[in-house]
């Protein structure tokens, strides 16, 4: 677990500095660890698994700006994690009161699940719904793998409006998968 | 979506963080929030006139020094609720501790005055308007901070709008103590105390409605 944690901490530290394929591995890592944190924890919701698994992941992507590289990343993914999947209990119980206990421990990296299934809303729609300084800087960017200067050329925006555009874009998708109830 | 497809959207073209801009965005609304609780103090309180001959007292600077250590306290709770996975730490012991050495203070400036005075070592001339003054002139302090914690990602939010309103309301205080002429221990142990929870209470009522992520 201790070497899980190095290695995914050095992962996401090189991230943050813009190493796109340091990244990659380190949210498809991450992945299979949400999916059996919260697998555990969602037992009783398990269609809910894997809708919640792409909602902690883009809440990891947008606020990774507030991971201390001093901080256990541990602490910091879990942290994220339990904040998440108690607003999804919170929303769900409403409707009903079945859900497992939260535990304090420390286990996020003590299991993995690498079965992935969809998500039950599209994220795809979603996307659509986006306003076109929104959604276009993420298609031409995030999903055709276009360089920012590229997609300022294509939309007539500017770099910054590009890169703003991204980052607001996406924070609206994580709110649009909360308010589907 | 498949999640191994919204890992490669997140992925691709991802832009470095740069941790010096938040940091600058941050200092630049603080510096804001108490550009305004300067404004508020000096422009509609007015500075206190005997200003000059009030820093020659010792109890001005132990004045200060209350306000500023529970500012400092203050700002390292918003700092540490500010990001997930960050433990309080020192911060409440801190607090305690600065409030409980002034109360021992105002316990022993009391008990050595003579009757007559106590009444007024404790309301001095102003304790009716001091809170409110205080949380008044955090108001902009208040704001700036609850925009700072929007734009970080905490946790515990009723806890982090508390610490919100305690930093600007001590911070807050700080300001407020250029106008005001009280110096005695008792008043600083409570009325200002009392101006720094008013915040803190609508914090912590805020918190969880304004800073949802």
């Amino acid at each position: 677990m201790q070497l899980k944690e190095e290695r995914l901490r050095s992962l996401l530290t090189r991230g943050l500095v813009g190493d796109a394929s340091a990244y990659h591995i380190f949210l498809s890592e991450l992945t299979a660890h949400l999916r059996s944190f919260v697998r555990r924890r969602l037992s009783r919701l398990p269609e809910e698994v894997e809708d919640l698994v792409q909602e902690l992941l883009l809440a990891i992507h947008n606020q990774r700006h507030t991971y201390d590289p001093a901080q256990p990343l541990t602490a910091w993914v879990q942290a994220i994690a339990r904040y998440k999947l108690i607003d999804l209990l919170r929303r769900r119980s409403r409707t009903n009161g079945l859900h497992d206990p939260l535990d304090d421990d420390y286990d996020l990296l003590a299991a993995a699940d690498g079965d992935a299934a969809e998500a039950r809303y599209d994220l795809a729609k979603l996307l659509q719904q986006l306003p076109d300084r929104q959604r276009l800087p993420i298609l031409y960017v995030k999903i055709e793998g276009g360089s920012v200067a590229d997609a300022a050329k294509r939309t007539g925006m500017s770099e910054s409006a590009v890169k703003v555009g991204i980052h607001r874009g996406l924070k609206a998708l994580a709110e649009g998968i909360r308010s589907i109830e | 979506m498949k999640t191994e497809d919204l890992v490669s959207v997140l992925a691709t073209g991802v832009e470095a963080i740069d941790p010096k801009r938040t940091a600058r965005r941050h200092l630049l609304a603080i510096t804001g929030g108490l550009l305004g609780a300067l404004g508020l103090t000096g422009g509609i309180l007015r500075l206190n006139p005997m200003l000059s001959y009030l820093v020659v007292e010792p109890m001005f600077w132990i004045r200060e020094t209350y306000c500023a250590a529970l500012a400092l306290l203050g700002f390292a709770a918003v700092t540490r609720l500010a990001r997930p996975g960050i433990r309080l730490g020192f911060v409440p012991v801190g607090v305690v501790t600065v409030v409980m050495v002034m109360w021992i203070f105002a316990a022993t400036v009391l008990l050595r005055a003579p009757a007559q005075n106590r009444s007024h070592l404790f309301f001095g001339a102003t304790a009716a308007v001091c809170p409110f003054l205080i949380a008044l002139v955090g108001v902009p302090l208040f704001i700036a901070i609850l925009w700072v914690l929007r734009g970080l990602a905490p946790t515990r939010l009723r806890l982090a709008g508390a610490a919100a309103g305690f930093a600007a309301g001590s911070l807050g205080a700080l300001v407020y103590s250029l106008h005001c002429p009280e110096l005695a221990a008792p008043f600083l142990g409570t009325w200002y105390l009392l101006g720094m929870l008013i915040p803190t209470s609508l914090g912590a009522w805020l918190g969880p409605r304004l800073m949802r992520w």
